[in-house]
């Protein structure tokens, strides 16, 4: 049986080399059966359950595009009220419904504590709508919103980190992973799974071709490559102790990655913006290899 | 049971903790916080044992109980006003998804300009939502109105959301003697709460999907359909009520006082004023049409009650800008085809906080004698003291 069949079924109208259905693929099957997902309003909403029809053989509730995180807390609280221990209660959005319109939801759920498990699958933009600037977009991506112009060469801002924001709500635990290192995927949703009494959120990579301007066939190429330039990093912090699960033994050159993607090909040739990115890249890199090194207790910051 | 004088934000705390909630999510807005107040104490001293969600926002006080009644768990949580508004989009949702929510609210004026005072305007902006909305006049109504609208929420026929309106301070913050009836009774009454398509691993199911058009009309003729068909439940559950715990509210819908001629319409507290004057011979002739439930909107009763008096005055404390109060213009529209029409006018009272007090309802009486059908007028109090 193919990864996560048990749970999501086939026949949803995502788009061919979707980035979003392989992560939901891989979540879904390292979460089991006893679960109930709390989902916030997206492609992933609208693709899997066009009425009467559910991809979904695992409970599953869909309320409005900012609320996942408080609906999930509500559903934890509800069976812990009636004794039940063992189900495990699942927020799960986009970038556009955890990191930019419901942050406040899940910034709640982590200040509080909930027992609950977050996962943020980020297509760095609004895919749903035909991919408008998200906070999660990367700098100097080209979309709807933010698009390439004569003057304007993308988006002028730095992407949001929402992992390093859970971190500094004391969340029990914060992992980033990538559909293309779907092993690592696993087995950090599946220490989310383990890991009970406070919330876990982690941040996935999930390329999305039809916005990107990417093949469809070269999904998995793509976030491997987000990974191999150091643009996606892969790490947890358990305890408030960062620990970095994969460094490349030499990044690939970001070009590699940007000219695979429509919504990087207008900075190819601006050499400029290109080292001001690779430069970023070293320094994020240095900084947090740093704070691994160190030990830091990042939990201690706060 | 014995009558206790309490406040009436306490009588509501001290009635839903006896309706076995389990999930009490709670965020703090003025005059809806010494009811979340009550509970949050309730449950520090272990008196009501339930999951009590300091959550940060409205949007998700009413996002988390609609997450744990779908998971099988009685809940609650109050607000009004901005809150209300911020909730305005799962409001809607959790009617379309058939949750069987209860939520006090404590009517308080919308911004802007910001105004803490009460009035009827953000609740009567939800009218269109799916929600049953029930008004009340004092707080052993609330009380009461709590208890019903938990059975009426979870009928299997119905299972939809309720909202029980009790006025911002005039009701939240006053002290009466209430009878809180007791957990046992309550318990036995409502029953066990299941909810039938909850969510189980063990029965896994999709909620809130994707609709399509055909589909999507459909499921909203559905939802049309149990609203009005609420209403027979409504008045079920208020003559159940009335036999086990002794107090009703006229039919349930309506509640007549007096047989004057000149009918006065109106919601809520002020109602207490208005039957004080009637039975004070204050007001000559007049009756007085109390609405309790205003939505499913009970047209046929308010038309037979209505349809024989000479004038019908429609004092409300709320306006539809840009036509009249939303009272007003369902009551003419439920006695537009009766061949012989009573005299119809509108006064909005009371935006704000305005005290809807003897001279006001003195003056609207008069006025209402003076003006022609369809006369709407804005009272913002500044009348009264000139001419009282």
């Amino acid at each position: 049986m193919g990864i996560g069949l048990k749970q999501f079924a086939p026949g949803h109208r995502t788009c061919a080399g979707c980035g979003s259905a392989i992560v939901f693929r891989h979540v879904l099957e390292a979460l089991g059966n006893d679960v109930i997902i709390c989902q916030a309003t997206g492609c992933m909403e609208v693709t899997t359950t066009p009425y009467p029809e559910t991809s979904f053989k695992v409970p599953w509730i869909h309320v409005v595009f900012e609320n996942a995180a408080s609906v999930a807390s509500g559903v934890k609280r509800a069976l812990k009220a009636q004794g039940n221990n063992h189900t495990r209660v699942v927020a799960m959005g986009g970038d556009g419904g955890m990191i930019d319109i419901g942050f406040g939801a899940v910034s709640g759920a982590l200040e509080r504590g909930e027992d609950i498990i977050i996962i943020v699958y980020d297509t760095e933009a609004y895919s749903n709508t035909g991919l408008q600037r998200s906070g999660g977009t990367p700098f100097g991506a080209s979309t709807t919103t933010s698009p390439a112009g004569k003057k304007i060469p993308g988006k002028q801002e730095w992407k949001k980190n929402i992992a390093m924001l859970a971190v500094m709500h004391g969340a029990k635990y914060v992992a980033t992973a990538n559909p293309a290192f779907w092993a690592d995927l696993q087995a950090k949703v599946k220490k989310a799974y383990k890991l009970e009494g406070g919330p876990r959120l982690i941040h996935i990579y999930a390329p999305c071709p039809v916005g990107w301007h990417v093949e469809p066939s070269k999904t998995i190429k793509v976030a491997r490559l987000a990974v191999e330039t150091g643009l996606w990093m892969l790490y947890e912090v358990e305890e408030g102790k960062l620990k970095i699960n994969y460094k490349p033994k030499e990044f690939k050159p970001v070009e590699d990655y940007f000219k695979l993607q429509g919504r990087f090909k207008h900075l190819l040739s601006r050499k400029d913006i290109m080292e001001k990115i690779e430069s970023h890249i070293k320094e994020w890199w240095e900084t947090m290899e740093k704070v691994e090194e160190e030990g830091v207790n990042l939990l201690k910051m706060i | 049971m014995p009558r206790e004088v309490m406040e009436g934000s306490q009588a509501v705390a001290r009635v839903v903790a006896n309706c076995d909630v389990k999930v009490i999510a709670a965020y703090p807005i003025t005059p809806q916080t010494h009811i979340v107040q009550e509970l949050a104490k309730m449950h520090a001293d272990s008196v009501i044992d339930c999951e009590y969600i300091n959550v940060e926002a409205e949007f998700s006080a009413i996002s988390a109980i609609l997450g744990a009644t779908a998971a099988g768990a009685r809940s609650f949580t109050a607000t009004c006003s901005q809150g209300l508004a911020l909730m305005h989009e799962v409001v809607f949702a959790a009617a379309g998804m058939r949750i069987p929510l209860v939520m006090v609210i404590a009517n308080r004026a919308l911004s802007a300009p910001i105004n803490i005072w009460n009035d009827h305007q953000d609740s009567m902006a939800e009218r269109d939502s799916g929600w049953i909305q029930l008004y009340c006049e004092n707080v052993q109504e609330v009380v009461d109105s709590v208890v019903q609208a938990y059975k009426i929420a979870e009928h299997k026929d119905v299972l939809l959301p309720v909202m029980v309106c009790m006025d911002g301070f005039y009701l939240t913050h006053v002290y009466e003697p209430v009878e809180i009836p007791s957990k046992e009774k309550v318990v036995k009454f409502l029953g066990k709460f299941s909810y039938p398509y909850k969510l189980d691993p063990k029965k896994p199911v999709t909620m809130g999907p994707l609709a399509f058009p055909a589909d999507y009309a459909r499921l909203r003729k559905q939802l049309a359909e149990a609203v009005w068909n609420s209403k027979e439940i409504v008045r079920k559950v208020h003559d159940d009520y009335a036999k086990r715990f002794g107090r009703s509210y006229g039919d349930g819908f309506l509640e007549v006082y007096g047989d004057g001629s000149k009918a006065i319409v109106a919601m809520g507290s002020m109602c207490g004023t208005i039957k004080h004057m009637i039975d004070k011979d204050e007001l000559e002739d007049v009756s007085l049409i109390r609405v309790r439930t205003f939505r499913p909107f009970p047209k046929d009763e308010i038309r037979d009650v209505l349809k024989d008096k000479d004038t019908v005055i429609v004092m409300e404390k709320n306006i539809s800008l840009g036509n009249a109060g939303a009272v007003y213009l369902e009551v003419k529209d439920a006695l537009y085809d009766e061949k012989r029409k009573p005299k119809i006018v509108n006064f909005i009272v009371g935006l704000g906080g305005v005290d809807v007090n003897r001279p006001t309802i003195k003056y609207v009486v008069e006025k209402a004698e003076k003006v022609k059908s369809g006369f709407v007028e804005i009272v913002d109090g500044n009348e009264i003291s000139a001419s009282y």
